[in-house]
């Protein structure tokens, strides 16, 4: 999947969690704001970096803003995202 | 394959685009949850919605509660989509908006078996149900209702019925006294559920009561809720009373009796008992032991 621009998902809601994608410089970083940095910090990114991956994104800058978001939400939320940013349609992402 | 015959009392609805009404939204025990794709999300975050809907269905368990999912429709940009995301996403039930003729309904039947073959999913798995929301709708109802063996029922949406006849909601519900009544026949004749528009002002329990009772009295299977506090009201309304359980538990009794002596004749203190009645009392005790007011075992 190729970035073209950058791409926004979410809200800064309870039990949301607002994220921006661009291309970045090569590499993948993540800027994560978190209500529950502390005890979920690492599992966030992990989530974020796993689309990344199973998308085939190599070079991503992420800024994401946590509110208590579960995983299922963050994955749909990064998703949209980098749907926007490569301004790819979402046929083909569905699987049973 | 989902239940096609089951308990709607009460269906209550989720905006797709709120993940924080996502979580728990089963905890408070409604028979359905509709998870809205259609007018509770803007049009620039259709894509959004249906992406976290997918994700939610995909990965929470929603234990026994029937999943239904609010489709745009088919003639819109998204309707296409939010059928092929949601057949895979496994949801129980795709609810049609606006449902016009049989036709809308036999198109729509088209793509989600055209979208069960694509994913491997046995034709026939994702079962559908069918808004009627304006006088046209009204007109087709058992044309609609009959369409296709995948419906569960058919529902009402007032708003939309109100803004297409050009008058207003009142707390009579006189303006919706006709429509009601042809979608209660014709869902009866089709041999699927009826059921009843939302209540939108969550802090008048009365006047919910009030339309719960009308449209229970009319035949109605459920109404659709739009916060939990409404569930408690109107499964209430749909519990049978104790009385009524009564004589219930001595039709079935007496049906029991004729069955165990062979005979087709069912006969209660000397009055011989229809299989109509047997059938309502089946109904009534089947109501109170969901309802919790009676056990597994009456």
């Amino acid at each position: 999947m190729e970035l073209l621009k950058t791409g926004a998902a979410g809200t800064m809601e309870s039990g949301d969690i607002y994220v921006e994608v661009d291309k970045g410089a090569g590499g993948v970083e993540i800027e994560l704001q978190s209500t529950v940095a502390s005890l979920y910090g690492r599992r966030i990114k992990e989530v974020i970096s796993e689309v990344l991956k199973e998308q085939g994104v190599s070079s991503a800058r992420i800024t994401a803003n946590d509110k208590g978001a579960l995983d299922c939400t963050i994955r749909a939320r990064v998703a949209t995202a980098l749907l926007r940013a490569s301004e790819q349609g979402d046929s083909g992402w569905w699987k049973k | 394959m989902h239940m096609k015959q089951r308990l709607r009392r009460t269906m209550m609805f989720i905006p797709g685009n709120n993940p924080g009404m996502m979580r728990d939204a089963h905890i408070y025990g409604s028979d359905s949850l509709m998870f809205d794709l259609e007018d509770s999300v803007s049009m620039p975050e259709k894509d959004a919605a249906r992406m976290l809907v997918y994700n939610a269905l995909k990965t929470i368990d929603y234990g026994t509660t029937e999943i239904v999912v609010r489709i745009n429709p088919l003639d819109t940009p998204y309707g296409k989509a939010d059928i092929e995301a949601m057949v895979c996403a496994g949801a129980h039930v795709l609810r049609m908006p606006k449902t016009e003729t049989a036709q809308d309904v036999r198109d729509c039947e088209a793509y989600i078996a055209e979208m069960e073959k694509k994913h491997g999913i046995p034709v026939g798995t994702t079962l559908m149900m069918a808004a009627i929301e304006g006088a046209l709708g009204v007109i087709n109802a058992y044309d609609i209702a009959t369409a296709s063996d995948r419906l569960i029922g058919i529902a009402l949406g007032a708003e939309d019925f109100c803004a297409n006849m050009k008058c207003q909601r009142t707390t009579t519900g006189a303006e919706l006294q006709l429509a009601r009544q042809t979608l209660v026949l014709a869902a009866r004749a089709a041999g699927i559920d009826a059921l009843d528009t939302v209540y939108s002002d969550v802090n008048n329990e009365e006047q919910l009561v009030y339309e719960a009772t009308l449209v229970r009295d009319l035949g109605f299977d459920g109404k659709s809720v739009i916060n939990p506090r409404q569930i408690g009201p109107v499964h209430k309304v749909f519990a049978p009373a104790a009385k009524d359980i009564e004589k219930a538990r001595r039709i079935v009794a007496a049906l029991k009796e004729a069955e165990a002596r062979g005979s087709g004749v069912i006969s209660l203190n000397g009055k011989m008992i229809d299989k109509p009645v047997v059938i309502r009392a089946q109904r009534v005790l089947e109501l109170a032991r969901v309802s919790g007011i009676i056990s597994e075992e009456d």
